[in-house]
Order: C-alpha cells, then sequence, then structure tokens
C-alpha cells in the first residue's frame, strides 16, 4: 500500500496546486484542543505535521517555543502523542500525519519502540531536526522497514555534493529549509530566489517531492505554490496564542486560517 | 571504552565525532552542518600551523598574562593538617578566569574565516566577559546570550561586557540560566551563520566546539607541569587536580596534560555543583548518575525525565548551573580515569570562607566546590601528597551573592 503522504502529493498535483502541510504543536493549547484541531483543519490541510514538544529545541523559533512550552506545562507526554494521533486517525483514518520533533525525545523513549508505537497509532513519517545525514542513516533503514518515511531537511547552507548524496538516500519526501533561520522567521529572501534554489534541488531527482518551509504566512504562501508542498507552521502557531490571549476559541480560529490558507494555493 | 596514549583527548573521538563510540557528535540541524564542517577543517589546519600557534602563543602571553601563578596556601595547609595543599590561580589571566583562553581562540578563528561577528552564551558571565574583550580587541562585533535569571545574579559581568561594547540579550526562556543562553546561542547561529562566527563558552556543544575549547584552555596544564617540575624536581609521586566542573572547560584544561600519567600518581578529582543541600535539584549528572542525552548537538549524561525533557538544575553558582556535561568528561568517567563527586552550595561558601580567612586568594563560587572537596580529603593525605586546586575564577562577580548569604565582612575584607 502506497503510504499517505505520496497519495496526498498525488491528489494535490492532480488539482494543480502544491499540497499544505500544517504544523501544530502536539498537546498546545492540550491535548484534548490539540486533537480538535487537528480534526477541524484536516478538511483543507493534505498533510498534517505534529510538532513532539522539547525543552530545548535549538531550531525553532518563538512561536513554536511558546506552543511547545504551553504543552510541556499543560503535561503532554510522549504516551499522549501517540494517543493524539491515534484518536485522530479513527476520525480521519487516510490523512497523512507526521511527526516532527528532536531526537533526545526518540533517543529516550528507544527508537525501535519509539518506530513500533508510530506504526500502531499511525504515523506516516518522521522528521528529526537534529538527526542530520549521514548521522541519520540507521535509523532512516528501520523507518523504511516500517513503511515509515523519515523526511530528510535541506537547507540553503548544504552544499551541492551533500545534497545530491543526501537525495540519493532520501525516502520519497524531503523538506527545504527556505532561508538561514529558525522557524518562524521573517522571510529574509524573496519567494522567487526560493523558487530558485528549489528547482536546483528538484532537478536532481525531479521524482522525489520536495517540501518548502519556514517563514511561510497567509502573505507568502502564494507565491512559493509552484512547489510540490508547502508547510505553515509558527503562523498557526502565533493563531493558537492569539486566540488564547484574546479569550477565542483557537480551534476554529486555526480552522479559518487553514481554510484561507488552501484558498491562497489553489 | 578505552582511552589512548600519546593522542590528545580532544582528538580520540572517531569519524563521527563521538568520543568513547557514545559521546558527543554533532546532533545539529541541518543547516549548521556546513559552518560547523568549514570550522572543523579551519581548525584542523590551524592547531597545526607553527605560525598559528606562535600567534595564539604571542597573545596569551602578551595579552592574557600567562602564565598564571602556582601557589602554595601554607596557612590553609597547616590548618587542615595533611596533604600540602597548592593552588594554581587561573584568576590571574587578564579578565579573572579561564574562559578568556577559549574566548581569544575563537576570535583568532574568527578572524581567520573572515566573519565580522562572534556571537557566544554565558553563566556565571564570565565566558560573555572574556569573548567580549577578545571581540573588541580583534575588531569584531559582539553578541552575548545570557540567561535573565543570570544577568540579575551576576551584574558585574554583564555591566563589564557592556562596557566593552557587547550587546547582551537576555534569555526569558525556560529557566532562564545558562541552559536556554546556549539554545538562544544556537538559534542566533542558525540564523546567522553566513556572517556570524560562534563561540561555546564551553566544552560542550558540537564536536568541533568541544575540542576547540580543550585545546585552548590546554594551557593551563601545560603552565602547571612546568611550574610542578620546577617547584619539586619531577611530576610528584602523589598528585591530586581538583576542580570545579559545569560545562568542564577548566578542568579538561587543567588535567589535559597530565592525561597520560597512572592515576595512582596523578589523579583528577571533578566537582559538580550539588546544589543548595534541601533541594532535590542539583547540576551534577556525573555524580548522581543522570542518563545519556543529547542536549545541544552532543550526547552525554544529562540531568532529564524519562520523556528527554531537559531537567531544570539549581545551584549558587551560575557557571556550573548546566544539566548536561562535557562529552569529554563524560569519557573521562567512563574510562574511569577521572573521578567525579559533588559540593553543595553550603560546602562552597564553607570552603570560600575558610579560604579567604587563610589565605589571600577569592576563588569564586565556582572553585570554591571544588576547594570544599580538596578540603575534606586533604585531611586524610599524607604529607608528601600533592593537592592542587585551580581557582579558576574571582569572587568579585559574586559580590552580590556572597554578601547576601555570609554578610558584608567577606566582601569588603577581600
Amino acid at each position: 500500500m502506497l503510504n499517505p503522504i505520496s497519495v496526498a502529493f498525488i491528489k494535490a498535483k492532480q488539482e494543480n496546486r502544491p499540497a499544505l502541510l500544517t504544523y501544530t504543536v502536539a498537546g498546545d493549547s492540550s491535548k484534548k484542543q490539540s486533537l480538535n484541531i487537528l480534526k477541524s483543519i484536516s478538511k483543507n490541510a493534505d498533510i498534517l505535521e505534529l510538532g513532539v514538544p522539547h525543552n530545548t529545541p535549538v531550531a525553532d523559533g518563538n512561536q513554536i517555543q511558546t506552543s511547545a512550552y504551553r504543552a510541556i506545562k499543560n503535561g503532554i507526554k510522549v504516551n499522549d502523542i501517540f494517543k493524539i494521533v491515534k484518536d485522530f486517525k479513527k476520525f480521519d483514518k487516510n490523512k497523512p500525519v507526521i511527526l516532527m520533533g528532536y531526537y533526545n525525545m526518540i533517543f529516550q523513549y528507544g527508537e525501535n519502540k519509539f518506530l513500533n508505537k508510530c506504526k500502531l497509532s499511525g504515523v506516516n513519517g518522521l522528521i528529526v531536526v537534529d538527526l542530520p545525514w549521514p548521522e541519520n542513516k540507521n535509523f532512516a533503514k528501520k523507518c523504511k522497514k516500517k513503511s515509515i518515511y523519515f523526511i530528510q531537511l535541506l537547507s540553503p547552507t548544504t552544499t551541492k555534493i551533500r545534497l545530491k548524496k543526501i537525495i540519493k538516500d532520501a525516502h520519497p519526501m524531503s523538506y527545504f529549509i527556505s532561508m538561514l533561520s529558525t522557524t518562524g522567521g521573517k522571510l529574509k529572501v524573496s519567494p522567487k530566489e526560493i523558487i530558485k534554489n528549489y528547482i536546483k534541488i528538484k532537478k536532481i531527482n525531479p521524482k522525489k517531492k520536495i517540501v518548502i518551509g519556514f517563514g511561510i504566512t497567509e502573505k507568502t504562501i502564494a507565491k512559493l505554490k509552484s512547489a510540490d508542498g508547502l508547510v505553515v507552521g509558527s503562523a498557526i502557531c502565533k493563531e493558537i496564542s492569539r486566540s488564547l490571549k484574546h479569550r477565542q476559541n483557537p480551534v476554529t480560529n486555526v480552522s479559518k486560517l487553514v481554510k484561507k490558507l488552501k484558498y491562497k494555493i489553489v | 571504552m578505552k582511552l589512548k596514549k600519546g593522542i590528545p583527548v580532544i582528538d580520540q573521538g572517531n569519524k563521527l565525532g563521538f568520543w568513547g563510540g557514545k559521546f558527543g557528535g554533532n546532533f545539529v540541524p541541518e543547516t549548521l552542518k556546513k559552518p560547523i564542517e568549514d570550522l572543523e577543517v579551519l581548525f584542523n589546519k590551524l592547531k597545526k600551523d607553527k605560525k598559528f600557534i606562535q600567534e595564539r602563543d604571542k597573545y596569551f602571553k602578551n595579552w592574557i598574562g600567562v602564565p598564571t601563578r602556582f601557589i602554595k596556601l601554607e596557612n590553609l595547609t597547616k590548618h587542615v593538617g595533611g596533604a600540602q595543599i597548592w593552588s594554581k590561580v587561573v584568576s590571574d589571566a587578564n579578565g579573572g578566569a579561564h574562559k578568556v583562553y577559549n574566548a581569544t581562540v575563537h576570535c583568532l578563528l574568527a578572524k581567520r574565516s573572515g566573519k565580522k561577528v562572534i556571537c557566544g552564551d554565558t553563566g556565571a558571565g564570565y565566558a560573555g566577559k572574556m569573548l567580549s574583550m577578545a571581540a573588541k580587541k580583534f575588531g569584531l562585533k559582539c553578541k552575548i546570550f545570557m540567561g535573565a535569571k543570570d544577568i540579575a545574579r551576576q551584574q558585574p559581568n554583564v555591566k563589564a561586557m557592556k562596557k566593552n561594547g557587547a550587546e547582551v540579550v537576555p534569555v526569558y526562556s525556560g529557566s532562564q540560566t545558562l541552559v536556554d543562553a546556549v539554545s538562544e546561542c544556537m538559534r542566533f547561529w542558525v540564523a546567522n551563520c553566513d556572517t556570524a562566527a560562534m563561540c561555546v563558552g564551553s566544552t560542550v556543544g558540537p564536536a568541533v566546539f568541544v575540542r576547540i575549547c580543550g585545546w585552548s584552555t590546554s594551557q593551563i596544564s601545560r603552565e602547571l607541569k612546568v611550574q610542578l617540575i620546577d617547584e619539586f624536581g619531577s611530576i610528584p609521586k602523589k598528585l591530586k587536580l581538583y576542580n570545579c566542573v559545569g560545562g568542564g572547560s577548566s578542568s579538561f584544561g587543567f588535567w589535559n596534560e597530565f592525561m597520560d600519567y597512572d592515576k595512582k600518581q596523578c589523579e583528577f578529582i571533578g566537582v559538580e555543583a550539588g546544589g543548595p543541600a534541601k533541594s532535590k535539584k542539583h547540576a551534577a549528572p556525573l555524580t548522581y548518575g543522570s542518563k545519556i542525552g543529547i542536549l545541544h548537538g552532543a550526547a552525554q549524561y544529562v540531568n532529564q525525565n524519562s520523556d528527554g525533557q531537559i531537567e531544570e538544575t539549581e545551584s549558587i553558582s551560575a557557571g556550573l548551573d548546566y544539566p548536561g556535561i562535557s562529552p569529554l568528561h563524560c569519557f573521562l568517567k567512563d574510562t574511569k580515569r577521572a573521578r567525579y563527586t559533588a559540593a553543595s552550595d553550603e560546602q562552597a561558601l564553607n570552603a570560600y570562607k575558610l579560604v579567604t580567612k587563610f589565605e589571600k586568594l577569592r576563588p569564586s563560587l565556582e572553585p570554591s566546590h571544588a576547594f570544599a572537596v580538596a578540603i575534606s580529603e586533604s585531611k586524610k593525605f599524607s604529607k608528601d601528597t600533592i593537592v592542587v586546586v585551580n581557582s579558576c575564577g574571582d569572587a568579585y562577580k559574586d559580590r552580590g551573592i556572597l554578601e547576601k548569604r555570609l554578610g558584608k565582612k567577606y566582601v569588603k575584607s577581600n
């Protein structure tokens, strides 16, 4: 059976648009709320990234840090995250879910045990921010055995030789970091420049899907729509924070935002 | 796991940067892979380059003011009545602590790579103060990340950094101490690695930073070796080197040149921060058997919960208040080359009182931890045992805390 992540890309391609990937932090602002957000956005998002909150996130900007600290404060544990995914899959079993986090969480859980749990709860892909290539080779192989995509990250600083090597080992989806920044930074390069870099990478192996993330908002998303997929994370986390601050319902607000994002790329 | 002889410990890691196959490494975001690789290439080249070594030695001598003193603490020795207690007064160095060696080397490297900005983290404020000093000396713009809690408790060093023209960025996330400062500094580097160089303030972080720092602070033991031979004619038969351990930069540098000696002749004792006697929190992952985890790019023993969240630490000493520990020390612990123990806040304060009562020396709260253990163990040692404590920082920065905890006379009398 084809991984639902690949199915999502095929579907988006048929509709002549990039896949929309959303990122929310598991347990933000609570376990229940987090599940409800997933349910409410699944209609408009093609792939759901769920962040595994960590308290020393070296690559995340303010918005995602705030969400992560909020989730941890509200008591989220790794097992709760699997439960959220499992419950979500009962609601929408074909919607692909990717967990994104830092390696220590997997390391403490145990790589094999973690992957078994991923499989059981219905996780389709993994992004491990601080487990770069080639350090990730072994773990990526383990993922493959479980039919879980291990998603490689590519950056503007990744050299050409390295890009080729990574893409050769890459599973069907990779993630291109748009610019030198932590998550949620303001776009400091033009969308045109980002697409130019993206095309260079894409040429290495056109069959492999590459999504673009970091700094994408309602304002910039339309200009990047020639990519295979686009990830919006910090903008959503920010919306959750904003909703909580104004005592509004984050579920409806985030749902509206994702709908708008989708509208911009169709 | 084995320590090799004849090869510097900093070069004993494997291809991926792991000591003993499991400590250290490069758990970093993809964006940092290239800048780290560039730094590795540069450092590996320069550490073999005679001209570079000459340049380093020139600045160490003329600017830092090496060698620092090696003195006998006669009165303290008499009072304790056991081993001979000596001190390597590393706080003599320009700026008042060992952090100046690493800061200087990082600035020299940054200059060579054409970077205009250097960023760094700091806990006690010494790493930041020294980096700001060195950056000023070498004409680099300097940005220091410091936890808001540390900014409040180490004001003299904050003032010094600002005076040197550095921008001090307060970090409000998490526990607002060193761990968060390092994270924020790494984030800044992720976003600015094309123009900025990063200096990690201790023997922690991705492997190359561990190596650069260890290489820099090894100046301490190079001097000590000469001074010991000058004083005793040879390396003493019973030598015990006590050093506080936070990230582990001063202790590693204090021990490095003696690595190949048998530990029966030359024993290393690392003293971690045990925290307040009544608190369960501590900053002593080696002493209290913390599990291996990943923090700031490296695998190490680290205080964490079962889920892998890094735990908050507590110590009176901002410089030791770090949940992890250098991969080098994890390696030295597991190969049993060094022995690790902890001193509480109260024990460190008592040691400070005792040292300053008997000697014209005022160790900061960090080395006071080492003095606490050295003094208590020295009682049991024979008179021909040579105990050396690295007094790696000056207490000037701690006057606020000392005044509060011990009263005014302990600040004024010094």
